[in-house]
């Protein structure tokens, strides 16, 4: 069998990073970063970006050495992604906040409202169902996170942690401060609205849920496989007919009716920059789809049947 | 930071020529001059209203009034810059110039405007002659880059003028905050209280407050970047010949 030689260089500086000889052939570029790793220890594989040319993309960790465009000799190119942390803690983190921070200011802990009101309840029935439909929420949210995702990536770089828990903490904490503040205006239009925005959202918790089960079933256990999603027999996957990532889909739906059920501008504002960034990421998703696959279904649409 | 607005474009001038950057075409260009011009001559009417009304009076005092119009309606104009960046006609960030541009309007007209008590205020005279100062330099600076014929002393200006012209205006705007505070705070100005239908409230003098406190880690940053770009820009001046 014919060894390889990998050269490992700096896709900045151009500088000889580090010499493998003797490479198995079937190496993977997992196993080259591992090697890297032992040279280098302060780059563990998963901040390591290897590529072919400077400005290429990354390498996957699965493609095989002799299958890439390169001599005996290979040369690769090295970018350090910076810190990384997982992305199982991140999302755990990012969701335990809104859920205890909600609680907090539902238990009406002392130095939030007048101390007058410390531990007190509020006297609206809504503002208790509200509480129970956020905290189902994120409690979906984190057993989703532990039970149910197959994650593409294992990683991303460590500031998003901060950047992420701003965003869901620091919104948590808006919206549950007026939801619960003692001067709060249930709805105008009182039981109906509640009871109709209570339908919209277990609806649309469902439906999440129902696609999240969905998009895990595509990929067996451990792999990063891609396939396209089609509708099964849940009749809340019957989405995908018409929309390329649902779940973003019901997830509006949910906020939708969370607005509608405490007629709250901080949750409509949420709703809202919610809507804009998962509109972004499903227009990608959607654009990698019809990359990908030639025979992607032309009818759907990313997020919004027909419109978006 | 607002106070002079010294831009975000990194790429001085001629340096960028020779990457392969894909440029304003000649329609935009001629659009981005006339565009440049006007603004140069509008703040060029500020600057003279103010010394006008100076030699008038006798007083920096009230100078505000006489150039408030011009003042308001150039530097509002100012949000054009945030398109052009949208647009791709410009290389700078929008969200850098969005920024810049909204905070110079905040103060013109959620500040200064909205609270009549502060306009006789000196702390406002510091801000708009920092302001204008910085103006007339840096449209003239594009206006002449565009054209390809940038004199070595507008360079040189504008990445020397900011080192005085930046502090002196944000103390100018940090004043004129600080000055609105209690008018705004008695009268509640643009402030919602709770109980509303909308379950929602604002507290105007707070946030007046939280602004003041954003110049604390913003200005630094804003003003060693300009110090960064001077010595990279004007590091060279042995090597460049004076005539771009």
């Amino acid at each position: 069998m014919k060894h390889y030689e990998v050269e490992i260089l700096d896709a900045k500086t151009k500088d000889k990073l580090c010499f493998l000889d003797k490479v198995e052939p079937n190496a993977t570029i997992g196993e080259i970063k591992s090697m890297f790793h032992k040279s280098h220890p302060q780059w563990y594989p998963a901040r390591q970006s290897i590529r072919l040319d400077p400005k290429g993309k990354s390498l996957k960790d699965e493609d095989v050495l002799q299958h890439l465009p390169v001599g005996t000799t290979a040369t690769f190119y090295f970018r350090d992604l910076g810190a990384q942390i997982s992305w199982v803690t991140v999302f755990l983190t990012e969701y335990a906040g809104p859920l205890l921070i909600y609680l907090m200011f539902y238990f009406r802990v002392p130095f939030i409202y007048a101390p007058k009101y410390d531990f007190t309840t509020s006297k609206h029935w809504v503002v208790h169902l509200a509480c129970m439909c956020h905290s189902f929420h994120y409690v979906k949210r984190l057993l989703e996170t532990l039970f149910v995702h197959r994650f593409s990536h294992g990683t991303m770089p460590l500031r998003n942690i901060f950047k992420n828990c701003t965003y869901y903490w620091g919104f948590a904490a808006w919206m549950a401060y007026y939801i619960n503040h003692p001067l709060y205006t249930p709805p105008i239009y009182g039981e109906q609205q509640i009871r109709l925005a209570l339908i919209v959202f277990l609806f649309c918790q469902i439906g999440n849920f129902s696609i999240h089960i969905a998009l895990r079933n595509l990929r067996p256990p451990g792999s990063k496989t891609r396939k396209i999603p089609y509708p099964t027999k849940n009749p809340f996957t019957w989405i995908f007919l018409l929309v390329s990532c649902p779940n973003y889909t019901y997830e509006l739906g949910s906020w939708l009716g969370f607005t509608l059920m405490t007629q709250c501008l901080p949750v409509a504002a949420f709703t809202l920059v919610g809507f804009i960034q998962m509109t972004v990421w499903a227009k990608g998703k959607h654009r990698s789809y019809l990359k990908e696959f030639r025979d992607y279904p032309t009818l759907r649409s990313p997020i919004l049947p027909f419109i978006l | 930071m607002s106070a002079p607005a010294m831009g975000t474009s990194k790429t001085a001038h001629s340096d960028s020529s020779n990457k392969k950057k894909k440029g304003p075409g000649t329609l935009a260009t001629a659009y981005l001059v006339i565009y440049n011009v006007v603004m140069t001559a509008g703040w060029l009417v500020i600057a003279v209203g103010l010394v006008r009304a100076y030699l008038a009076r006798g007083s920096y005092h009230g100078l505000y009034y006489s150039i408030e119009k011009p003042l308001k309606f150039f530097q509002t104009g100012a949000l054009l810059e945030i398109l052009h960046c949208a647009v791709g006609i410009v290389p700078s960030s929008v969200v850098l110039t969005g920024f810049q541009v909204m905070s110079r309007v905040f103060l013109t007209w959620a500040v200064t405007h909205s609270v009549r008590e502060v306009q006789s205020e000196d702390s406002v005279l510091l801000f708009v002659v920092a302001w204008t100062v910085t103006e007339i330099i840096r449209y003239s600076f594009y206006t002449f880059s565009l054209l390809n014929h940038l004199p070595y002393l507008i360079k040189w200006a504008r990445y020397t003028f900011f080192i005085v012209l930046y502090p002196m205006g944000v103390a100018g705007e940090l004043l004129t905050i600080y000055a609105a505070l209690p008018y705004v705070q008695k009268t509640g100005l643009y402030s919602i209280t709770l109980p509303n239908k909308y379950n929602f409230s604002f507290d105007y003098h707070t946030f007046l407050i939280l602004v003041m406190v954003s110049y604390i880690p913003l200005f630094p940053q804003l003003y060693f970047h300009m110090m960064r770009q001077r010595k990279k820009v004007l590091g060279h001046v042995e090597e460049y010949s004076k005539v771009e």
